[in-house]
């Protein structure tokens, strides 16, 4: 047998993404859950095995921090799923109704929010929320409801959901769009089918065509989860690194900057910051094994 | 067509509720460009008033262009945003092309390793970046920035592009091998042209975390000369937290070249998200 020559142009097509990913990605990827085990001492590096870990599990001063940005950030992620998505889900039903005038404009105006930085978004809400500004009390005086503002930015109590509620205003667009093409792939003939049998309007959407969207409602849970266990723009631009006040906005985003990067009297470190970004890692990982192996495929898919 | 499809209750009701959402989603946009544009007396006393020939003034840009950098920020947001842009497509297009072409031991394994980063976020790798950006002298430097941008986009690039590639006509490749040409020539001049919708797509999804990213310049690239317009921003405002005029009108300075981007590119944003890209 002859040995087929070696194409060399195959590796020349791959090896510069492969490079670049594989040094950029891959192996800082690797590095870090390396770095965890390591801890600095005396300027040298040595390994110090899961060490790391039982600190920032077992010690309270570290352990506190950690659970409550993990739970801030479960807050988070809830608050995401049940106000976003249902929203967006909304808008896109109504979007698409065959003949609706002015769609594109609609759609347009409001994906806007989602194409700002978190920097915009997180100062134009701290502006308007502000009580010295006076935007957000004003208006709800226009409405009679005056006696319920609060500085919900400045209370313990109300500021991590105010946050939530302020990405979900950003954000709205993205379930908006990934649903609204889910529902237009709904052949005609289907809805007419069900027209047929009596079935038309909101008994329609329930039940026939929410089933057909469950999967993209399942992808756009798992690109919300991934995205709120690595936020972190949104609440720095707003709160700062500390996640006031008293850290009652703090997530995992935010303690691994502070932790790794230092701030004000607390120093940087790397190994810390690396044990943090392991159990966020971890995090992520069980919520796509959860989502691949444990949703997606049991879900039915309809072939047309 | 049934009747309860065109029902005019319902669609007011459909049209007041798109409405009401599309206020909620443009109303703080207005409110800070309106007031970036007016007098500190007139931002306090009227917030929601449009700025007259009275309460008009540049007082707020005048501080901005006086003390910070914008054009050097945005020049460096233009630079890397283009530039990741330029390599995710042009590396992304090379690995999706030798994805979907050639049949060779470990095509899909490959695959599937450089599909891992559509789901693991790569800041979790940051610690180690940052050790390697400074082990490189890249600290500070705008390839830092350029770098990370374009692992992070290539993933879901190859993705796109290569379940487009797919969809290429094979006689139309194989007649270019009859004719002589390379496979490189094959790629740039017959297979890149037909996915140029498909990479619009995956140029328009990069483009605006990329823009938009905070946590990459002020980790690898916080130093004055390097500053993007987003973290030049967030610098500049949190030095003039009191000076209104001034945050409103840096809020409207980050606002505007996004806001013109999205004019022009809108129609293929959309396009590209709702042709069921991400499946």
């Amino acid at each position: 047998m002859r040995k087929p020559p070696i194409r060399w142009h195959i590796l020349v097509f791959l090896a510069p993404a492969v490079l670049v990913y594989t040094a950029i990605m891959i192996i800082p990827l690797f590095n870090t859950l390396r770095l965890a085990l390591f801890d600095e001492v005396d300027r040298t590096r040595v390994f110090v095995g899961l060490d790391n870990f039982r600190t920032l599990f077992g010690d309270p001063l570290w352990s506190d921090a950690f659970w409550n940005a993990l739970g801030n950030n479960f807050w988070f992620f809830l608050i995401h799923m049940l106000v976003q998505n249902p929203i967006g889900i909304l808008l896109a039903a109504i979007l698409s109704h065959p003949r609706l005038r002015f769609a594109a404009l609609y759609r347009t105006a409001i994906f806007v929010p989602t194409i700002l930085s978190f920097v915009i978004v997180g100062f134009a809400w701290k502006l308007i929320l502000s009580p010295i500004w006076g935007i957000a009390p004003g208006m709800m005086d226009a409405v009679g409801l005056d006696a319920f503002f609060l500085p919900w930015l400045g209370l313990e109590g109300t500021a991590l959901t105010t946050l939530a509620l302020i990405s979900v205003w950003q954000f709205v667009g993205i379930p908006m769009m990934l649903i609204y093409a889910a529902l237009l792939s709904i052949p005609e003939e289907i809805l007419e089918a069900g027209e047929c049998d009596g079935i038309t309007g909101a008994a329609a959407f329930w039940k026939i065509k929410l089933p057909l969207i469950l999967p993209s409602i399942g992808i756009i849970s798992i690109l919300t989860f991934v995205g709120n266990f690595n936020a972190f723009d949104l609440i720095y631009a707003a709160q700062g690194a500390l996640a006031g006040p008293n850290y009652s906005t703090d997530i995992l985003g935010t303690f691994m900057y502070r932790t790794f990067f230092g701030f004000q009297l607390q120093l940087g470190d790397p190994h810390m910051g690396s044990a943090i970004a392991s159990a966020m890692f971890a995090i992520i990982l069980i919520g796509v094994c959860i989502y691949l192996f444990g949703i997606q495929t049991r879900m039915r898919r309809y072939q047309f | 067509m049934n009747k309860a499809r065109r029902n005019p209750v319902n669609i007011a009701a459909a049209h007041g509720i798109l409405i009401l959402y599309t206020v909620i989603a443009l109303f703080p946009v207005f409110v800070i460009l309106i007031n970036s544009f007016k007098t500190r007396r007139a931002i306090f006393r009227e917030p929601l008033a449009l700025p007259d020939a009275d309460s008009f003034s540049t007082v707020g840009y005048e501080t901005v262009f006086n003390q910070g950098d914008f054009f050097g920020y945005f020049q460096n947001s233009m630079i890397v945003t283009v530039a990741s842009l330029f390599f995710i497509l042009l590396f992304g297009a090379m690995a999706a092309f030798a994805l979907s072409e050639y049949r060779f031991k470990g095509n899909t394994l490959m695959g599937l390793y450089l599909a891992l980063g559509i789901m693991i976020p790569i800041r979790i790798g940051t610690v180690a970046i940052l050790e390697l950006m400074v082990d490189t002298g890249l600290v500070n430097t705008l390839w830092a920035l350029i770098l990370v941008y374009t692992a992070q986009g290539l993933p879901l690039a190859v993705f796109i592009l290569s379940e487009f590639m797919r969809q290429v006509s094979d006689d139309l490749k194989n007649a270019g091998r009859i004719d002589g040409l390379s496979e490189y020539t094959i790629f740039f001049r017959l297979v890149l042209p037909l996915v140029r919708p498909a990479m619009a797509t995956v140029a328009v999804f990069n483009m605006i975390p990329i823009w938009n990213d905070l946590w990459f310049p002020l980790i690898l690239a916080p130093a004055e000369a390097t500053k993007t317009l987003t973290l030049g921003s967030q610098v500049f405002i949190g030095q003039f937290v009191t000076d209104w005029n001034a945050v409103l009108s840096a809020l409207g300075m980050a606002i505007l070249p996004v806001m013109v981007l999205y004019v022009i590119f809108s129609r293929q944003l959309i396009r590209g998200i709702t042709s069921g890209a991400v499946k």
